[in-house]
Parts: C-alpha cells; sequence; structure tokens
C-alpha cells in the first residue's frame, strides 16, 4: 500500500473518531443513542426546513431578478459560512502540535502527506455542510422533484472551493504577519466572513428601509436594478442547485481544479508553516511587566484570575466575536430609532437577550468547568460555594459590562423596553449559567471548542432557554398575558433540566 | 528536631473505586519529619494523599491535620497544608508571578509578604529570568517549579508532595530536593510519594511501604532493614522483598 492511501486512510480514520466523539460526547456506549438521536434530529429539522424553504420548491429557469438574488444570497451565505469554519479548522491544524513531530521525523514524503491532509480539511468541511443542508435539500426534492437532486453537489462545490481559500488565506496571513498575529487576526477573519454578510444585509436593511429582515434588501427593487444580467456568471451556483447539469459539471471541476491547484501550491509549505506555528505555540509570551502583588479577599483573588484569563483566551475570540457581531445591528437599529419612534424597536430585545444567554454559557463553561487547576483551587481553603459564587460573579459582571450600554441607550428611547431587556438579560445569563453548573465536568480550557459534546443535553436546554427568554422579553412588550405562558414554558423546561441533571444529587 | 506531636493522623482511612483502594488505613506522622510513603503502582498511594488534601472524599475512617478534623473542618486543614501533584496545577496564561499572586490571594496572604516570598521562591527554583514570561512556554520541570513555588508561597505546615520529582532533571531536581529539605529543617512537615527510592532513603526520616493499600511496613531505613533481618540491603531490595512479601500473602 502506497505512502499516500495509508496516510489517507489514517486522516480518514482520525477525522470519523473525532467526529462520533463530538456526537457522543467521548463515551463509545452512547455511539448507538447518539446516532439515534442524530436521526431523530434530522427528520425533525425537515420541518423547520419545510417552513423556511419549502416555498422556494417550485423555482424553476429562467428564475426572475429577485428569486435569482435569494437563491444566490442564500448561496453565498452558505459559503461564506463554511469559508469560516474552515479557515477556523486551519488555524487549529497549524496551531495543534498532534502529530507533526512524528510526521516531519517520519521518512514520508511530506508535500504528500500534507496534500492528503489539505483534502481531508475539504472532505471535513463539505462533509459537515452536507450533514446540515441535507434537510433543506430533501424538501426541495420532495417538493420540487429530482431535479433539486443538483443542491448536493453545489454544497459539494461550496466546501471544496471554501477549504481551498481557506487555506490559501490562512498561509498568506503567515506569510504576511507572521505565526505570532496570525492565530488573532484569523480568528478575527473567520467571525468577520462568517457573520460579515447576514450583518451586512441587516445594515442595508436598516439604513433603507428601517428593519432588521434582511429579505428586505434581497427583494428589494434597488437590488435587482443593481443585478447583472440572467446570462451572468454570478447565477451560475443557482442555475446549478436548479438542476443544470452543464454548470453543475463546470463547478464542481472549478473547485476540483481550485483545490488542486491550493495542493499543488501550498502543500509543500504547509509543513514549513505548521512548524513555524506549533513552535510559535510553546513559546513564551512576556507578561505585562512587574508590580505589586495587589490586596483583597480570597474571592477577588479568584475573579481577577478568571478575568485576566478570560482576556488571554486564545480561542475565546472566534468563539464569542460572532455573537457579539451579530449585536452590531441591533445597535445601530437602536441608534437610528433615536429619531424615529418605530415600533419595530421592539425587535431588538429578543436579539440581545438572546445574545446574552449564549454569550453567558461559553463564558460560564470556562470559568465553571475550564479550570485548568481544577485541584489546585479544590485544595484552597475556601467553600466550594464560595469558589463557584466567584465564577457565576465573573460571568454576570462580564454579561453586565457587554450589555450595560446597549440597555442604557435604549432607556433613553422607551424606559419600560430598556428595564424588560435588563430583565432578560440577566435572567437568560443566568439561567445559560445554572445550566453549565448543573452539567459542569472538570476540562482544560483549550477543550472550549468542545464544551457542546460534554452534554447534549445542557447544549439544547441552554438554546431552548435562550429562545425561551428572548421570546418572553418580546412578548411581555407585545403582548404581556402570553409572555406569562412564555415564561412558564422556560421555567418548565429549565426545571426539567435541572431534574435530569447529574448534579441534582 | 522532631516533635512528638502528630502533623497527620489518619485511622481507618478507607476508599473503594471498582476494588478496594485503601484498606482502613491508619498512619501517623510527625511535626517536622520528612515521610516518604513507597509502593508499587495501584497501591494506593496517591488515592491516600487525596484523601487527605481533600480531593477525594473517604467511605470511611478519619484524618487529622496538626489537631483539626479535616473532614469536618477542611478549610481550616486547607489553610495549613499544600499539595503538590506530579500534574504540575498551573495557567498556561499566567506568568509564574501572576501565578503565584493568584495562589497567594487564594490561601489570604498579605500581599507584601507573599510578594517578597514569590521573588525569593523564583529565584531559588531558578526561575529568575523567567518571573514574567507566560508559562505556556515552560517545560515539564519549569511547570513543576512553578507549582512547587505555588505550593510553598503561603508557607505551609504540611506539605504534600505525589511524585515532585517526575519529569525534573538532575540539576532540578537537587533545587527541588534542597528546597524541601530546608522546608524540613524549619520546622515543615513533608509527605511525598515517590518510584525514586535512592531519593526516599536519602531524604526521608522515616518510610512506609503501602501495597494494596495497607501499610506493611513503617520505619527509618535502619528500622526497616530490622525488621526484615537484614543489616546492609539497600531500600530497593527491602521495597521488593516486603512487597513481594504482600503478594504472595495475599
Amino acid at each position: 500500500m502506497s505512502s499516500a492511501t495509508w496516510f489517507a486512510r489514517h486522516e480518514l480514520r482520525l477525522a470519523w473518531r473525532e467526529w462520533l466523539a463530538m456526537m457522543t460526547g467521548g463515551r463509545r456506549k452512547r455511539t448507538r443513542a447518539a446516532l439515534i438521536g442524530l436521526i431523530v434530529f434530522a427528520a425533525l429539522m425537515h420541518l423547520p426546513a419545510w417552513a423556511v424553504i419549502g416555498r422556494f420548491a417550485d423555482l424553476r429557469e429562467p428564475l426572475d431578478k429577485t428569486s435569482a438574488i435569494v437563491l444566490t444570497s442564500t448561496i453565498f451565505l452558505a459559503f461564506a459560512l463554511m469559508l469560516s469554519q474552515a479557515i477556523e479548522s486551519v488555524t487549529r491544524v497549524f496551531y495543534a502540535r498532534a502529530d507533526l513531530d512524528l510526521i516531519m521525523s517520519s521518512p514520508a514524503k511530506l508535500a504528500t502527506v500534507f496534500s492528503i491532509r489539505i483534502a481531508a480539511i475539504a472532505l471535513t468541511v463539505s462533509g459537515m455542510a452536507l450533514v446540515l443542508s441535507t434537510p433543506f435539500v430533501d424538501v426541495l426534492v420532495l417538493e420540487g422533484g429530482m431535479r433539486w437532486l443538483a443542491a448536493f453537489t453545489v454544497v459539494i462545490t461550496v466546501g471544496l472551493t471554501a477549504a481551498a481559500l481557506a487555506i490559501a488565506i490562512t498561509i498568506a496571513l503567515f506569510r504576511l504577519i507572521g505565526p505570532a498575529r496570525t492565530r488573532l487576526i484569523a480568528q478575527i477573519l473567520a467571525a468577520i466572513i462568517g457573520a460579515g454578510f447576514v450583518i451586512a444585509l441587516q445594515i442595508a436593511a436598516i439604513l433603507s428601509y428601517g428593519t432588521l429582515s434582511r429579505f428586505a434588501v434581497l427583494t428589494s427593487d434597488a437590488a435587482a436594478s443593481f443585478a447583472p444580467e440572467a446570462d451572468s456568471i454570478v447565477w451560475w451556483p443557482a442555475r446549478a442547485a436548479l438542476g443544470d447539469v452543464g454548470t453543475v459539471l463546470i463547478l464542481l471541476s472549478a473547485s476540483l481544479l481550485l483545490l488542486g491547484i491550493v495542493m499543488t501550491i501550498f502543500a509543500p509549505r504547509f509543513a514549513g508553516t505548521a512548524a513555524s506555528a506549533s513552535a510559535h505555540a510553546v513559546a513564551s509570551r512576556r507578561g505585562r511587566g512587574l508590580r505589586p502583588f495587589r490586596e483583597g479577599s480570597r474571592q477577588q483573588a479568584l475573579r481577577r484570575k478568571e478575568f485576566l484569563l478570560l482576556a488571554r483566551d486564545p480561542w475565546l475570540m472566534s468563539q464569542t466575536l460572532m455573537q457579539l457581531l451579530y449585536l452590531v445591528p441591533p445597535a445601530l437599529f437602536l441608534w437610528r430609532s433615536f429619531s424615529d419612534s418605530s415600533t419595530a424597536l421592539v425587535l431588538i430585545t429578543p436579539v440581545i437577550v438572546m445574545a446574552a444567554g449564549q454569550l453567558a454559557g461559553g463564558l460560564a463553561w470556562l470559568t465553571i468547568s475550564g479550570e485548568d487547576a481544577a485541584d489546585l483551587v479544590a485544595t484552597a481553603p475556601l467553600s466550594p460555594t464560595s469558589v463557584i459564587r466567584a465564577k457565576i460573579e465573573v460571568v454576570l459582571i462580564a454579561i453586565v459590562a457587554v450589555f450595560t450600554p446597549l440597555v442604557a441607550a435604549l432607556a433613553v428611547l422607551n424606559p419600560l423596553q430598556a428595564a424588560v431587556t435588563a430583565c432578560g438579560v440577566l435572567i437568560g445569563a443566568t439561567s445559560a449559567t445554572v445550566i453549565q453548573l448543573w452539567f459542569r465536568v472538570q476540562a482544560k480550557r483549550s477543550q472550549f471548542r468542545r464544551r457542546q459534546t460534554s452534554s447534549r443535553l445542557a447544549t439544547f436546554a441552554e438554546a431552548f432557554t435562550s429562545i425561551g427568554w428572548a421570546a418572553t422579553a418580546a412578548l411581555a412588550l407585545a403582548i404581556p398575558t402570553v409572555a406569562i405562558v412564555s415564561g412558564a414554558m422556560t421555567v418548565a423546561i429549565l426545571a426539567a433540566t435541572w431534574k435530569l441533571s447529574p448534579r441534582r444529587a | 528536631m522532631k516533635s512528638e506531636g502528630s502533623a497527620l493522623r489518619l485511622r481507618g482511612l478507607t476508599k473503594r473505586f471498582d476494588r478496594l483502594a485503601v484498606d482502613a488505613l491508619d498512619l501517623t506522622i510527625r511535626m517536622g519529619e520528612f515521610y516518604a510513603l513507597v509502593g508499587p503502582n495501584g497501591a494506593g498511594k496517591t488515592t491516600t494523599l487525596r484523601m487527605v488534601a481533600g480531593l477525594l472524599k473517604p467511605d470511611a475512617g478519619s484524618v487529622s491535620i496538626f489537631g483539626i478534623d479535616a473532614l469536618r473542618d477542611p478549610v481550616a486543614a486547607k489553610q495549613i497544608m499544600a499539595w503538590v501533584s506530579d500534574e504540575p496545577m498551573i495557567y498556561d496564561k499566567l506568568t509564574p508571578l501572576e501565578y503565584l499572586e493568584f495562589v497567594a490571594g487564594l490561601w489570604g496572604i498579605e500581599p507584601k509578604v507573599s510578594q517578597a516570598s514569590a521573588h525569593e521562591l523564583l529565584a531559588s527554583l531558578g526561575l529568575g529570568p523567567h518571573l514574567n514570561e507566560r508559562c505556556e512556554g515552560f517545560s515539564k520541570g519549569m511547570r513543576q517549579k512553578v507549582a512547587l513555588a505555588g505550593a510553598l508561597v503561603h508557607d505551609p505546615r504540611l506539605i504534600i508532595l505525589d511524585e515532585p520529582l517526575t519529569g525534573l532533571d538532575a540539576v532540578s531536581a537537587r533545587h527541588v530536593k534542597g528546597l524541601l529539605g530546608e522546608r524540613v529543617r524549619t520546622g515543615c512537615t513533608v509527605i511525598m510519594t515517590t518510584h525514586i527510592l535512592e531519593v526516599a532513603e536519602r531524604m526521608a526520616d522515616r518510610i512506609g511501604v503501602i501495597s494494596s493499600g495497607r501499610l506493611v511496613a513503617e520505619g527509618t531505613l535502619t528500622e526497616l532493614r530490622q525488621q526484615n533481618g537484614h543489616t546492609d540491603t539497600s531500600l530497593e531490595d527491602l521495597f521488593i522483598a516486603l512487597v513481594d512479601v504482600k503478594v504472595e500473602a495475599a
């Protein structure tokens, strides 16, 4: 067996096991349950997919401009998200020391080995995109016919292109700004690319139509007037998705060609880049200089440490920046509303509450579960309760610091809405934090990306309570009596989560 | 000089996981004593020490640290002891000084006192040039030294070390041994597990041999030799004889 085939099998096996560990939380006994859960989840996902995309199933060529814009934008959005994910994956591969020493000290031809690794990244990105897009494409096939099966090929094409571009961008960043800055810049870039398209559309919608809905821009006459003619290359992905076999083949060939070019150019440099990145990852960085030790209680010492570690966390940026970026349109919407008493202002409350819950969940995992020196803290002369309290305080202080400016601005416009939003933020953040507390597991901070895999139940509970409190806050402003029902349902979700949590005893 | 009072007193300490890990263990360590706990892999050394440090709850038995019931009043017991494991408990993103400031803060030590102590400790462990570098780039030995400095910065009366010399080079190991010896001379009590029997032989006032969760022999090296009818045997030979006897008896 050639070394290339052997290494490809090795990479696929690792990718499969990593995916399985992600789905089962690292517990092999759960494999069957995880697969059943995944199938049930995928089946259930067909319902929202049908609600969102079902009405587009009858689209056929020739497309009118508005339909072409909506379809192309959806494909572009998927591309942006895949590119963002791929940049993060490539950066992670570069900075993880993992098997680099073994590979580089082996007699294998490095260009071949790293070509396979690049292909594996492309396969992982495309595979994940295929899994996520399946319910949507299924709905289109069921409602609109077999021609929509071509959409799967478009997904693969987009995945391969995103992976190829991600590798080129990341290696270019290494060359341009060096390994010291690339990790941070690549994370920021990934977050901006992932969220940028939707945010740009929302900002355009706010500025032009006074609404947060991005469809207002996509379906506008202005967009149609700027759009190119029907035979433009811009519409090729949309035409391919509709089942135009010729266009499908052209796009698939182009994406494979692009990946091939990237592999040829960058595979020989991949090894050097990975080596310099991993060398940088273990190099010491200097602190802020010597300063006197600070006074304070034991809880203050804990809080100071947590804030310092949050500020220095290398992966927190990419994990939370996208959440924070999604707050930009509501903030702009708020600013615009200073001169316009729009009733649509109520829309920003659920957005803020939802963002607070999600951000709090991430911070709570980092501070409560992601304790790198758990034994040290456990052997310190503090009660476990005061340790947990100090950590929860850190999460809530961070949430208050992030969301106070938005709530304060809202208070100027509508004090009642500001009060409801503030309550929603605090309740949403507290709910997400207590869920993390009930489901806490000892882990390294570097495992932050996998926090969702430690407990599927906690992940879903966190998401559903965030959505629940967001809906309750919105309803409290619009239909207060219904808000009571929504709030009660969210409390019930929280109570059920507590009942099922391993910490209840 | 060793005081007659006990620094650590374990009675009937028991812990069961899938099997019995610590089996009704009785152990007394005197104040100001350097005590080495040796035994084969899986003998129950680490489990015993983790119960003493408050990291594991015993199924039965008692733990008394300088007269404080550590199970009833763990905070008071923790205030006067320190725990160092073979895996250094440090934060990659903190510098050694920031780490020591944090540890001193957790133990409620006056900043002026802890700052002076931190500088002195780090310098004595050869970390002077790295005071202001984040620990993420440190070798295993350097990380272990930072962890040890953290354990000593609050001036504990009882230091519990689980394989503290693992991964240290000869120079670093000498630094650590020197520091521990110095602490014992000033009245501190040290209990340490180690697989390096030569260290136990040279440093410990008394040695306890643990096997299958029970103490099978205890005493100074001379006493251990006398108990086993050898006068000129190394600890390694004694250890193998004791553990073999125990295994055969089991």
